[in-house]
């Protein structure tokens, strides 16, 4: 197998030196990057990555409320956007931690087949990211500050949830989330996937479960389009790295939290211990700062995420001459 | 359980059908089949003297169809994408990029600079579908939020022109982050009261429609865009729901609530124009 894709690697590589290039397509120092890859793939523990998927999505894995009745204690759960209907997929509610009230927003999956259908799998629909932001609201009107918890596949992907309005319920929840003057710490329990997951994920702080993933796009969706084929999921995973040291690595969460040895499906109350310490952390530190050095910050966090480079100095193109 | 798939990612809606036989001219309608020399399609915008179908518009003609001549100052044209993971899925993310800047002559999918559009300055920022799909990775995030720094120093409105698949897979992780990326600049140019007019065209998807795109105090889109967090082809693949025959488009968007209007791009110019007065009131 690897020889083949290193063949494979080597003809794109002859084909690339003799692209004729603009000014700027930078190819400088690309020879020893794919020799990196070449290694890479002679020494991909492919396996490895898919055992993380599979325990990331393992059906006796905790899930939102599973960590909610762990974690904080009178917990009120809230119902309904207000305006259209109740999304089962995402629970949002009021609870006290280490004695502060705090706000909780998180994608539910179900363990049995009735509740994954009431669920919806996990998948939010707009309503529920509405009901989300209607939590946002209350919590920065009262100073409570907000755990996210992140386990979604994505948000729907339907009809109505399209005629409802999915696109537009997702950025305006990151941008309320923008604004807030409150702690936010968003926890990935399972797998975060796109669009769907980051909706709930514009915070101060992430922690992120040792077997769980993020990601851009599940490996199935990145399979079926740059593959064609939806059964390369295994090579769309290990080119994704969704693990929670390649999120660290690249600055996008803060801190993986570890897991009882073989998952946290083996042992969900020293889970749900170990992810209330470091919450319990990092709530401390976010309490101490103002809320307008809270956001600012925030702010500042994502817009400077990013890998990019700058050619050296060249004209700027104008129109019209 | 069917595997539920989500997506933020290039669909293929214009790519030319591969290499069969029978591939249509580019200057041909689909619509209608009506045919046009360049220069009268160049003449018309784009768009189909006899069906008003719009074609598909890359950044450099868009631009050079909304600023006042001679106006465009084209900002962080030096920005580069980078290959942080080393992703290769059937080619490798360098010759991807390589190829698209061959092909488009763009750095990436994103143009942006100042301008002024009947003489109402502004900012644009206007994405290229021909460049990887108008896939949004570390560049289209962190030239937008430039865009935004760039409106805020002169305190103008912001007209972006969006056309895209959604984030990059090929950046993993860190284009998921352009969301929220772009979403905290679009809140900096809000505080600072800048106005922003988001037009979207044929495609606005997935991760730019579920940012940045959707955050306009104004928002239009043209004729017949499609407009969707996921495409048909995955919601009927993944629901099997019935699909309405008008699914993610313009008009479904704006009878739902989700649009201001609907503007041909024939009416655009004047469109911006009038709207970016409002916004600057007099001043």
């Amino acid at each position: 197998m690897a020889g083949e894709d290193e063949r494979h690697l080597r003809e794109r590589l002859s084909r690339l030196r003799g692209l004729p290039l603009l000014r700027g397509a930078r190819l400088r120092g690309d020879l020893d990057r794919f020799r990196k890859q070449l290694d890479q793939i002679e020494a991909q523990p492919s396996e490895e990555t898919w055992r993380l998927v599979e325990i990331a999505r393992h059906s006796q894995r905790p899930y939102t409320l599973d960590y909610v009745d762990r974690l904080f204690e009178d917990f009120v759960e809230l119902h309904g956007d207000r305006a259209r209907a109740e999304d089962p997929a995402l629970i949002t509610g009021l609870g006290r931690f280490n004695g502060k009230t705090v706000a909780i927003i998180g994608q539910q999956k179900g363990r049995d087949l009735n509740e994954r259908q009431k669920r919806n799998f996990g998948m939010p629909h707009p309503e529920g990211y509405r009901k989300g932001m209607r939590l946002m609201e209350i919590a920065q009107r009262h100073g409570f500050p907000i755990v996210t918890f992140l386990d979604s596949p994505g948000a729907y992907p339907g009809v109505a949830a399209e005629q409802h309005g999915q696109g537009g319920a997702i950025a305006r929840s990151q941008a309320l989330m923008a604004r807030l003057t409150i702690p936010l710490v968003a926890c990935i329990i399972g797998e975060g996937n796109s669009g769907g997951a980051i909706a709930i994920g514009l915070v101060d702080r992430v922690l992120m479960q040792e077997n769980a993933i993020y990601s851009v796009i599940s490996p199935e969706g990145c399979a079926a389009i740059l593959w064609r084929d939806g059964a390369e999921k295994v090579k769309a995973a290990v080119a994704l790295q969704p693990d929670a040291l390649h999120c660290l690595n690249l600055g996008v969460i803060d801190d993986i939290v570890p897991e009882p040895a073989g998952g946290a499906h083996l042992n969900p109350d020293e889970a749900a211990r170990m992810l209330g310490e470091s919450l319990g952390d990092t709530l401390d530190q976010l309490s101490a700062l103002p809320g307008a050095q809270l956001r600012d910050q925030r702010r500042d966090r994502y817009r400077r995420i990013g890998v990019y480079s700058a050619l050296g100095a060249e004209p700027a193109l104008r129109n019209g001459s | 359980m069917a595997e539920p798939r989500i997506d933020v990612s290039i669909e293929h809606k214009n790519r030319p059908e591969s290499s069969d036989g029978d591939r249509k001219h580019p200057n041909t309608c689909p619509s209608c089949g009506s045919h046009y020399r360049d220069d009268e399609l160049k003449a018309n915008l784009g768009v189909c003297q006899q069906c008003g179908y719009h074609y598909p518009v890359g950044a450099r003609d868009r631009i050079a169809q909304l600023a006042d001549q001679g106006t465009f100052r084209e900002e962080a044209s030096e920005l580069r994408s980078e290959d942080p993971l080393g992703f290769f899925d059937l080619r490798p993310y360098p010759e991807r990029l390589a190829e698209a800047e061959v092909s488009t002559g763009l750095g990436d999918a994103m143009v942006i600079g100042s301008a002024a559009i009947d003489s109402e300055p502004c900012q644009l920022a206007v994405m290229d579908f021909s460049f990887m799909g108008g896939s949004m990775g570390s560049v289209v995030g962190e030239k937008l939020a430039r865009a935004v720094d760039s409106a805020v120093e002169r305190r103008v409105p912001l007209v972006s022109v969006t056309a895209s698949g959604g984030a990059r897979m090929q950046e993993g992780i860190l284009s998921l982050m352009q969301l929220p990326k772009t979403v905290c600049a679009i809140e900096d140019l809000r505080d600072a009261r800048c106005g922003f007019i988001s037009v979207m065209s044929h495609p606005t998807t997935a991760g730019v429609l579920a940012s940045f795109a959707s955050l306009g105090d104004v928002i239009v889109a043209e004729p017949g865009a499609l407009l969707a967090f996921t495409g048909p082809r995955v919601v009927q693949q993944t629901t099997r729901e019935k699909l309405p025959e008008d699914f993610g488009l313009a008009e479904s968007n704006l009878r739902f609530g989700h649009l201001d209007g609907i503007v041909p791009r024939t009416e655009l110019k004047p469109f911006l124009a009038r709207t970016l007065r409002l916004f600057s009131n007099g001043r």
